[in-house]
C-alpha cells in the first residue's frame, strides 16, 4: 500500500514547487468541498426561489411602482373590445346583409396605438362593399378580412360595416359568422411595464398635509407600544418567576393574547369598549365615573384635567397602543422569563446571605443578566410594531388620529385606489426600516440569543 | 420618621388595598353574573381590610392553625358588615340573599388569605430595609398577578359570554353576562348555529384548515433541507445566510402587498387559495429555517459522519437521522406555522373576494357591519380562536420552548 504520496508528506512536498503544492491540496480537499457546496445550494434552492419570488422581487417591484402613477384600475391592461354582428339575413342566395364590427377602447386613461383586426369570412359569403382601411385576402376557400383602425383615443369607440352577399343559402348566418373569432392587434401603453418614471407619487405623499401627522402617529405608536409591552412583560416575568400553585396554568393564560387570532381579540376589544353595548362604558356609567358613553376607538382627543392641569389625551391612539401592549407583552414575558430561569440560582443565594435586599438583587443580579435580551426584544419589537397593520386597521380603520404609515399604505393604495402613492409610502417605511436595522445590527449584543 | 418603614403601616396599607381591590373585583363579578345594577361602595371594605391587616400583623402567625384562619375569616366578615352597616356588596338588596352572602364569604376568605400572605412574618414594628422591601414586593406581587389575570381573561370572557347572548339582552343591559340556559342549548348557541347554517362557516373552517395545513407542509418541505444545509454543510455564504434570514423577517407584509396584489391579479392567482398557499410559506419559511437550524446545529456531527460511512446519502441522513432526532423541534415549527397561517389576516383580506374561498379571518371581517349582530361577530371569533387555543394548550410545553428558541415574530 501507500504507493501514492500523500499531499502532506514532507519529502514529497519538498519535491514540488509551492504552486503545485497549493494546487494539489486544493484539488484533494476540493472534490469533497465542492460536492458539499453543490449539495448545500441544492438544498437551499427551493427556499431561496420562493423567498426571491414572494419577498425580494415584490420589494423591488414596490420601488418600481412607487415611481409610476399607477391606479388600481390600471391593473386591467387596456384592450380593444370588439363585437361582431350580422345585420340582415342570408337565408337565400344573393341576399344582401351587413357585417358590423363595433369596437371600443376599454381604457379610461390610455390610447391604443396601431390597432388592427383580422377575421375569417366564410366562403359561403361574398364581400360586396369594403370600407377604407380594410382589405380582403383569399385563404383557401375562405377569405381573410383585415382592417386597420389606426390609433384609438381613450374611451374611443366606432364601427365598421361590411356589405356582404350570400353565395348560397345560409340558415344561421350569425352562428356561421361567430364560428371564427376576430383577431385583434394593437400596441397598448402599459403603465406598469413602461420605462417612464416620475416623482409625482412622492411629491403627493410628502406634500399631503396629514403625512407628518401620520409619521408622528407611527412614532408614538411604536415607541409607546414597544416600551409598554416590554415593561409589562418584564413585570409579568418577575411575578411568574416565583413558584406558586397554578403557575403553569397562569403562564399559559398569559400567553393567550399573543396566540389567539388578531381578528378575534381585536373585535372582542371593540365589543368590550363599544359606546352603546359595551361593558366598560356601562360599568363606568354605573360607577359614576363617566357621564355619557365614551367612544373609545372613535374619539380623537379627550380633555383631561389632572391636578389643575388640563391636557388633550389622544384617546383612540392611546387605546390602540394599549391593545398593542396587551397583545404583545406575552412575547416579552416569555423571553425574559426564559432568560431569567437560565440564571444560576446560587448567585441569588449568595446575595441573600450577604444581605442584599430584593431590589438590590434585581438591580445588580437580574438586570445585568436580562439586559441583552431586553435590548434585542426592544429592537425587534420596535421594528415589528412599526410594521404593524392588522391591529390598528381592525380596531379603528386608521380613523380618529390612529393612521400610521402602514395604514396609510392601505389607504392610499386601496381606499383611494392610487397604487403608486401607496407604494411610495411603502418606500418611506422601508427607508425608515433600513435606518432601524442599521441601528439594530450596530447595537445587537452577540450572545443574547 | 419614615412611616412607610413601619410594620403597622405596611399592614394597614396592604389590608386596605386588598380589601378595596377584592371588593371591586367581586362586585364586578357579581354584576356581570347576575346583571343587577349594583352600586360600588368600596369604602367599608377598605376600612375593614385595613383593620384586618393590623390585626393579622399584631397577632402574626405565619403557620396558623385552622382555628386561627376560621377566626380571622369570621372577624373579616364581621368587620365588613359592621363598617358597612349591613351587606357591603348589596346594601339595597337587589340580588338574592344567598348570592350576596356567598360573595361576602368569598370576599372574606380571599381578603384574609391575601392579607396574611402579604404580611407573612413581618413584625409589627419598625422594619429594616430588607424586611420592608420583602413585604412591599409581596404586596406588589399579589396585586400584579391579579392584574395580569384580569386584563388577560376579561376580553376572552366577554367574547365567550357575548356570543351566547341575544341582541335584545345585549342592548338592554350590557353588563349582564349571566348565562340564561333556560331555553336549552339551541337557544343558547343560536349565534353559532346561525353562523354554520346561514353564513356557511363550515366552508370557512375548511378553507382555513386547508390553507394552514398546506402552508405547514410546504414550509417543512422547504425549510428542513435548508436548515440542515445551513447547520451542517460548509459552503461560501453560510455565515451571511444565517444572519440575513432574520432580516427577511423585518420586512413588513404591507410593503409586499401592493406588488403581490398587482402581479397576482394579472396571473389570476389573487382570488384563490393557491395564491395564499404561495405567499404564506414564503413568510413562514425564514422563521422555520431559523428555528430548525438551531436545533440541527445541536445534533452531534458524529452521527452524520457515521451515516456517511455506512453509505447513506445526505438526503437519507436528513430523513433517517436528523429528522427522527428532531421530532420535537419539527412539531414545534409545524404548530407555530399552523398558528401563523390560521391567524393571518392581511393577505387573506386583500386577496380573497369570493365568499366561497374566504378563510376565517377574511370571513369574520365581512361580518363586521351594522347588519350583523355583535354576538355573531363574537361567536365567529370564538370559532376562530378555539382551534388555535386548543392546539396551544395541548402542546404548550413544546411551543413555549420553541418560541423562545427561535425568536419569533408577531
Amino acid at each position: 500500500m501507500a504507493a501514492l504520496p500523500r499531499t502532506t508528506d514532507p519529502v514529497f512536498l519538498l519535491s514540488m514547487s509551492p504552486k503545485r503544492i497549493h494546487e494539489r491540496k486544493r484539488n484533494a480537499e476540493g472534490a469533497l468541498a465542492r460536492r458539499e457546496k453543490r449539495l448545500a445550494y441544492a438544498l437551499l434552492m427551493p427556499t431561496f426561489t420562493l423567498v426571491l419570488a414572494v419577498v425580494l422581487l415584490p420589494l423591488v417591484a414596490n420601488f418600481w411602482i412607487s415611481f409610476k402613477p399607477v391606479t388600481l384600475s390600471d391593473l386591467r391592461a387596456p384592450t380593444l373590445v370588439l363585437k361582431e354582428n350580422l345585420r340582415g339575413d342570408l337565408d337565400s342566395p344573393g341576399q344582401q346583409a351587413r357585417i358590423e364590427y363595433r369596437y371600443r377602447n376599454s381604457s379610461q386613461k390610455y390610447p391604443l396605438r396601431a390597432v388592427a383586426f383580422s377575421d375569417v369570412i366564410p366562403g359561403d359569403i361574398a364581400v360586396t362593399d369594403l370600407p377604407d382601411g380594410c382589405s380582403l385576402a383569399p385563404a383557401q376557400q375562405n377569405s381573410v378580412l383585415r382592417c386597420d383602425l389606426g390609433d384609438i383615443e381613450r374611451k374611443g369607440r366606432g364601427r365598421i360595416r361590411i356589405g356582404v352577399e350570400g353565395k348560397q343559402a345560409v340558415s344561421d348566418g350569425k352562428a356561421l359568422l361567430r364560428s371564427s373569432r376576430p383577431d385583434v392587434q394593437f400596441t397598448a401603453y402599459n403603465v406598469m411595464t413602461s420605462t417612464d418614471f416620475s416623482l409625482v407619487n412622492f411629491k403627493k405623499v410628502f406634500s399631503a398635509s396629514e403625512f407628518w401627522d401620520v409619521l408622528k402617529t407611527s412614532v408614538y405608536y411604536t415607541v409607546f407600544g414597544t416600551t409598554g409591552a416590554l415593561i409589562l412583560g418584564l413585570f409579568a416575568a418577575q411575578i411568574m418567576q416565583k413558584a406558586f400553585p397554578g403557575r403553569s396554568v397562569i403562564r399559559g393564560l398569559l400567553l393567550f393574547p399573543y396566540v389567539a387570532p388578531v381578528i378575534a381579540v381585536a373585535f372582542s376589544w371593540v365589543v368590550l369598549f363599544d359606546p352603546f353595548s359595551g361593558a366598560v362604558n356601562a360599568m363606568l356609567q354605573q360607577m359614576g365615573a363617566a357621564e355619557g358613553p365614551i367612544n373609545f376607538f372613535g374619539k380623537r382627543t379627550v380633555e383631561i384635567s389632572l391636578f389643575g392641569l388640563s391636557f388633550g389625551l389622544p384617546l383612540a391612539l392611546t387605546m390602540v397602543i394599549l391593545f398593542e401592549v396587551w397583545r404583545y407583552f406575552p412575547l416579552s414575558f416569555l423571553f425574559i422569563l426564559a432568560r431569567m430561569q437560565s440564571v444560576p440560582s446560587d448567585i441569588y443565594e449568595a446575595a441573600e446571605i450577604d444581605g442584599a435586599t430584593p431590589m438590590q438583587q434585581f438591580r445588580f443580579l437580574s438586570l445585568p443578566h436580562i439586559a441583552g435580551i431586553l435590548a434585542v426584544l426592544f429592537l425587534l419589537r420596535f421594528i415589528w410594531t412599526f410594521n404593524k397593520f392588522d391591529d390598528i386597521f381592525l380596531l379603528t380603520g386608521g380613523n380618529a388620529g390612529t393612521r400610521t404609515l402602514t395604514v396609510n399604505v392601505y389607504e392610499q393604495a386601496f381606499a383611494i385606489s392610487n397604487l403608486g402613492a401607496g407604494a411610495a409610502v411603502a418606500v418611506v417605511i422601508f427607508a425608515l426600516l433600513l435606518v432601524f436595522s442599521v441601528i439594530f445590527i450596530r447595537f445587537s449584543p452577540k450572545d443574547a440569543g | 420618621m419614615r412611616i412607610w418603614m413601619h410594620g403597622i403601616f405596611v399592614a394597614l396599607l396592604s389590608g386596605a388595598l386588598w380589601g378595596g381591590i377584592w371588593h371591586l373585583v367581586l362586585s364586578m363579578g357579581l354584576i356581570l353574573t347576575t346583571g343587577a345594577s349594583l352600586t360600588l361602595q368600596v369604602g367599608p371594605s377598605v376600612a375593614a381590610g385595613a383593620a384586618i391587616g393590623v390585626v393579622a400583623a399584631v397577632m402574626r402567625r405565619p403557620r396558623g392553625s385552622r382555628l386561627h384562619h376560621i377566626a380571622g375569616i369570621t372577624l373579616t366578615i364581621m368587620l365588613m358588615c359592621g363598617v358597612a352597616f349591613g351587606d357591603p356588596f348589596d346594601p339595597q338588596g337587589l340580588v338574592a340573599a344567598w348570592q350576596s352572602g356567598l360573595v361576602l364569604v368569598i370576599a372574606a376568605v380571599v381578603i384574609w388569605i391575601s392579607v396574611i400572605r402579604t404580611i407573612a412574618d413581618m413584625p409589627p414594628e419598625r422594619l429594616i430595609r430588607y424586611t420592608a422591601e420583602k413585604a412591599y414586593l409581596r404586596l406588589i406581587w399579589g396585586l400584579g398577578l391579579m392584574m395580569f389575570v384580569l386584563i388577560v381573561a376579561i376580553p376572552f370572557y366577554v367574547m365567550v359570554m357575548t356570543s351566547l347572548k341575544s341582541q335584545q339582552s345585549l342592548l338592554l343591559n350590557p353588563l349582564d353576562f349571566s348565562v340564561d340556559a333556560s331555553g336549552g342549548a339551541s337557544v343558547l348557541f343560536r349565534s353559532y348555529i346561525e353562523l354554520f347554517t346561514e353564513y356557511d362557516f363550515l366552508t370557512l373552517l375548511m378553507n382555513s384548515a386547508l390553507v394552514s395545513v398546506i402552508t405547514v407542509l410546504i414550509t417543512l418541505l422547504f425549510s428542513i433541507p435548508g436548515a440542515y444545509a445551513v447547520a451542517k454543510l460548509r459552503f461560501p455564504g453560510r455565515q451571511w445566510l444565517s444572519g440575513s434570514v432574520l432580516l427577511i423577517y423585518l420586512i413588513p407584509a404591507i410593503i409586499l402587498v401592493i406588488p403581490l396584489y398587482a402581479v397576482f391579479s394579472q396571473l389570476g392567482l389573487r382570488n384563490s387559495l393557491l395564491g395564499l398557499c404561495i405567499v404564506y410559506p414564503a413568510t413562514t419559511i425564514p422563521v422555520a429555517l431559523y428555528m430548525l437550524r438551531g436545533y440541527f446545529a445541536g445534533l452531534p456531527s458524529e452521527l452524520d459522519d457515521a451515516g456517511l460511512m455506512d453509505g447513506l446519502s445526505r438526503i437519507q441522513i436528513i430523513t433517517r437521522i436528523a429528522m427522527p432526532l428532531s421530532t420535537p423541534a419539527i412539531a414545534t415549527v409545524a404548530l407555530y406555522v399552523f398558528m401563523i397561517a390560521w391567524n393571518e389576516f392581511l393577505f387573506a383580506f386583500m386577496f380573497l373576494d369570493d365568499v366561497k374561498l374566504f378563510t376565517l379571518s377574511r370571513g369574520i371581517v365581512s361580518l363586521d357591519s351594522s347588519e350583523v349582530p355583535r354576538q355573531h361577530l363574537m361567536a365567529a371569533s370564538v370559532i376562530a380562536t378555539l382551534p388555535v387555543l386548543t392546539l396551544f394548550l395541548w402542546f404548550e410545553r413544546f411551543l413555549v420552548s420553541g418560541l423562545t428558541a427561535g425568536s419569533v415574530k408577531g
